[in-house]
């Protein structure tokens, strides 16, 4: 349970080769790609002999729906970051058939799992946050960034997890966050800006990550096994799969959404039966 | 079962904890919450009893643990004594009412009963208080660095520059379940739902209002935004924006008369002088469709005359000047959230923007003729037997008088003198009306006689319209008489009076003494 901090460090590395896929799509956002990945599995509880790699692809087929334009015209300074059409939404961000912005998790098979370690962090950049799906482990902490010199505040709406609502009025103001139990997804506004959302997934373990812009993503260092894996987008909901991963191997992963999936019921804020023992619920719910 | 246990243990380590603390017992606190609580709260604590949606903002949920009013930090748990200040003082500018007819152990009872519907209670250590320091004092340098306070935390994006909440933000705020949610007037304190003494209004900017867009300036301040004196500071700022206690209710609006010209507009610096008197609005809810969920909650009223006109000056706030766009999604969205009692509802066009934008409106309410005996026109507009006299004003028309006979059904009165105009900033619309006192067709006033008034408002981004208004009761305008002959010659003859009678009596009581 203790961090080593060298472990710590190594495990900081190995969360950034996942976010290198992950997270992306932010118009603007130039630090989004470095906060989409995953946690930081402690190298200490895994033989590295003994994992493997999930990559996997989020397709889509269809035509995406048109963005609609965000009226960012209250707060000038962030308006003038958009080039081109100006802001617009992040709902649905498809290109060259990948779906971006898909919370993919092992929502089965997990046996055991590290304890969280390192942070993951939100960033908020333009008036938008970035990014825009974000996964977190248990009880791991999620740093919160204004990188905006004007006023945002973080309303987190969980329902299994307790939420929170801090303002951070200027560029530099930083809040530390976690969540104690599994929860996917984690509803968070801004409510001076009432277009900025985002979505944290909160899952037991560190076998998660978020599609990039080009639909790719990737899970390392998951113990070898067989899985159950989950797929979460805002607007097309959810699709689950299987994936087998072997010591040392990579292990192919994709999920075919379409345009046609529009209107899902999208599940979100609804306690994950989901973790170390294939057993664990939430109580109360 | 082991929820129930944990409860238990929770409260006994509550009670063993403070010594003060009162036992709760949770089985007799279910007696006290089926009776007082379930009608909103709902039997099993979901917020959903049988009047919960009328109402805005919900009654809790008490299963989710989610509560606006504590000492404790952003998403923690309240502390017993949190729930027991709601309990006793209720949320002022909600539905929620103080109980302070519950004894002591029957609120530790009800508390008990509360925290058993979530499972978080229970869970971990007790709730603790955070440390809120020290207040350095208010004054009126204390009142500057609070008002900079304000800005520096950007509380105008929500709660406007004066404080009215009519921020740029105001009109797309939501709760955490998405209903619509106002941004609280700073200017009424005593409706603050979380108390208006300067310490709460502290412990409100520090550990926010869970659920609601309000958040908690705590790592702003430990981030350097602003001094823990400052927030200090601005609470004492913001408890001076407004009265802290509900203005009393005189029931009579003195009109003075004025020495020289009346007011000329609403915005006449002589104004200033006059006395303003305040009247409580609420929801209409006795004619359906009802407003459970009204914007305005009250009016000021300032009156004078000059013997041959009346005039007054009517101001309320509203965070909206409607119609605006701006507005639209908050319409929407409060359309859907309250139970319209099956008002026609307003259709959406296909960008899902209302076809409708009502107006702003406002009446002052008359008998048609000064009673002769003390019987009132019925108060919700009149009747057709006995009808009213309004002055109406509507943001899209202006200033007219109608007869009225029941809350749908208005004559206007085309000749009627009344003049009027209005104009609406920062969240508050002023309303000018003058009119001649005597009238041929109408109302004509009289001075020195108490003569009846009401007054009704209508905020048209909450789709208020009808029947679904603020409505007063029936209250008084007063003309006061000149300081003519009679009011100084009066007293005197009363003193002669008195005085000859006092000699006859002396004349009569010396006669005796010589019979």
């Amino acid at each position: 349970m203790r961090l080593d901090l060298r472990n710590s460090s190594a495990a900081m590395f190995v969360a950034l080769g996942i976010a290198a896929c992950g997270g992306g799509g932010d118009a603007g956002s130039s630090g989004g790609g470095d906060t989409g990945g995953g946690a930081a599995p402690p190298a200490a509880t895994i033989d590295p002999a003994t994992v493997g790699t999930i990559s996997g692809m989020i397709n889509f087929a269809g035509d995406a729906p048109a963005m609609r334009a965000v009226d960012m015209s209250g707060e000038p300074d962030c308006a003038a970051a958009y080039t081109g059409g100006g802001p617009m939404t992040q709902s649905v961000l498809a290109s060259g058939g990948g779906l971006a912005n898909v919370f993919v998790y092992l929502s089965g098979g997990v046996s055991g799992a590290p304890a969280a370690s390192g942070a993951v962090t939100l960033n908020q950049e333009n008036c938008r946050y970035a990014p825009h799906v974000l996964g977190a482990q248990a009880g791991q902490d999620i740093q919160i960034t204004n990188s905006d010199n004007l006023l945002h505040n973080i309303n987190a709406s969980p329902t299994t997890n307790r939420g929170f609502n801090i303002s951070q009025p200027r560029a530099g103001i930083t809040s530390t966050q976690k969540f104690a139990s599994a929860e996917v997804m984690v509803p968070v506004r801004c409510d001076v800006h009432g277009w900025m959302g985002a979505y944290i997934g909160v899952v037991d373990h560190p076998y998660f990550a978020v599609s990039g812009a080009n639909g790719s993503f990737r899970i390392a260092n998951v113990p070898a096994g067989t899985y159950t894996a989950t797929a979460w987008h805002e607007e097309y909901g959810e699709m689950t799969g299987s994936v087998t991963v072997t010591a040392g191997g990579s292990a192919d992963l994709s999920f075919d959404y379409s345009a046609s999936m529009a209107g899902a019921d999208v599940p979100l804020g609804e306690p994950l039966v989901v973790g170390h023992d294939g057993a664990h619920t939430h109580a109360g719910q | 079962m082991r929820l129930h246990q944990a409860v238990r243990f929770a409260v006994l380590a509550l009670f063993l904890a403070v010594p003060a603390a009162v036992a709760q017992d949770a089985a007799a606190g279910k007696a006290v919450y089926d009776l007082w609580c379930a009608e909103c709260h709902g039997a099993e604590g979901l917020g959903d009893g049988s009047a919960a949606n009328a109402m805005l903002p919900r009654p809790r949920n008490f299963s989710e643990a989610r509560y606006q009013v504590r000492t404790t930090g952003s998403g923690e748990l309240p502390t017993d004594a949190d729930l027991v200040n709601v309990i006793q003082n209720g949320l002022p500018g909600t539905t929620m009412p103080g109980w302070p007819n519950l004894s002591d152990s029957e609120t530790g009872d009800v508390i008990a009963y509360i925290k058993s519907f979530s499972r978080f209670f229970g869970q971990g250590d007790a709730p603790q208080a955070m440390d809120f320091g020290r207040d350095p004092g208010g004054g009126p340098a204390a009142l500057e660095a609070g008002a900079a306070a304000y800005l520096a935390l950007e509380c105008e994006a929500c709660h406007g520059s004066t404080g009215r909440g009519d921020g740029t933000s105001a009109p797309t705020l939501e709760d955490w379940r998405g209903l619509p949610i106002r941004a609280a007037d700073l200017t009424e304190a005593w409706a603050l739902n979380g108390g208006s003494s300067v310490e709460d209004i502290h412990t409100r900017v520090l550990t926010g209002l869970d659920g609601t867009p309000m958040p908690a300036a705590i790592d702003a301040m430990n981030g350097g935004v602003v001094t823990p004196d400052e927030v200090w500071q601005l609470a004492h700022y913001v408890a001076s924006l407004g009265a802290r206690e509900t203005p009393p209710l005189l029931e009579v609006v003195r009109v003075g008369r004025a020495d020289g010209a009346l007011p000329a507009d609403g915005s006449d610096a002589e104004w200033e002088d006059v006395e303003a008197f305040h009247f409580p609005l609420g929801g209409q809810v006795i004619e359906i469709p009802r407003n459970f969920a009204p914007t305005v909650d009250g009016v000021w009223v300032q009156g004078m005359h000059d013997g041959s006109d009346i005039v007054l000056r009517l101001q309320w706030n509203d965070p909206s000047r409607s119609p605006d766009p701006l507005w639209d999604e908050w319409q929407v969205k409060l359309m859907g959230a309250l139970d319209m009692d099956g008002a026609d509802s307003i259709a959406l066009d296909s960008l899902g923007a209302p076809t409708l934008r009502p107006a702003d409106a406002f009446t002052v309410q008359f008998p048609f003729e000064i009673p002769e005996d003390n019987e009132r026109p019925y108060f919700l507009a009149g009747s057709a037997r006995n009808p009213v006299y309004l002055w109406r004003w509507n943001s899209q028309d202006g200033v007219s008088a109608a007869r009225g006979r029941g809350m749908e059904s208005f004559e206007d009165l085309v000749d009627d003198p009344v003049v009027g105009d209005a104009s609406w900033a920062d969240g508050r619309w002023t309303l000018y009306v003058r009119r001649s006192i005597q009238s041929e067709d109408a109302l004509s006033f009289t001075d020195g006689v108490a003569i009846p008034v009401a007054f009704s408002a209508w905020d048209g981004s909450s789709a208020e319209m009808g029947k679904r208004a603020s409505i007063s009761s029936w209250y008084y305008v007063l003309l006061e008489q000149p300081p003519s002959s009679t009011v100084v010659v009066t007293p005197l003859i009363a003193m002669l009076l008195t005085g000859a009678f006092g000699l006859v009596l002396v004349r009569r009581a010396q006669d005796r003494g010589r019979a």
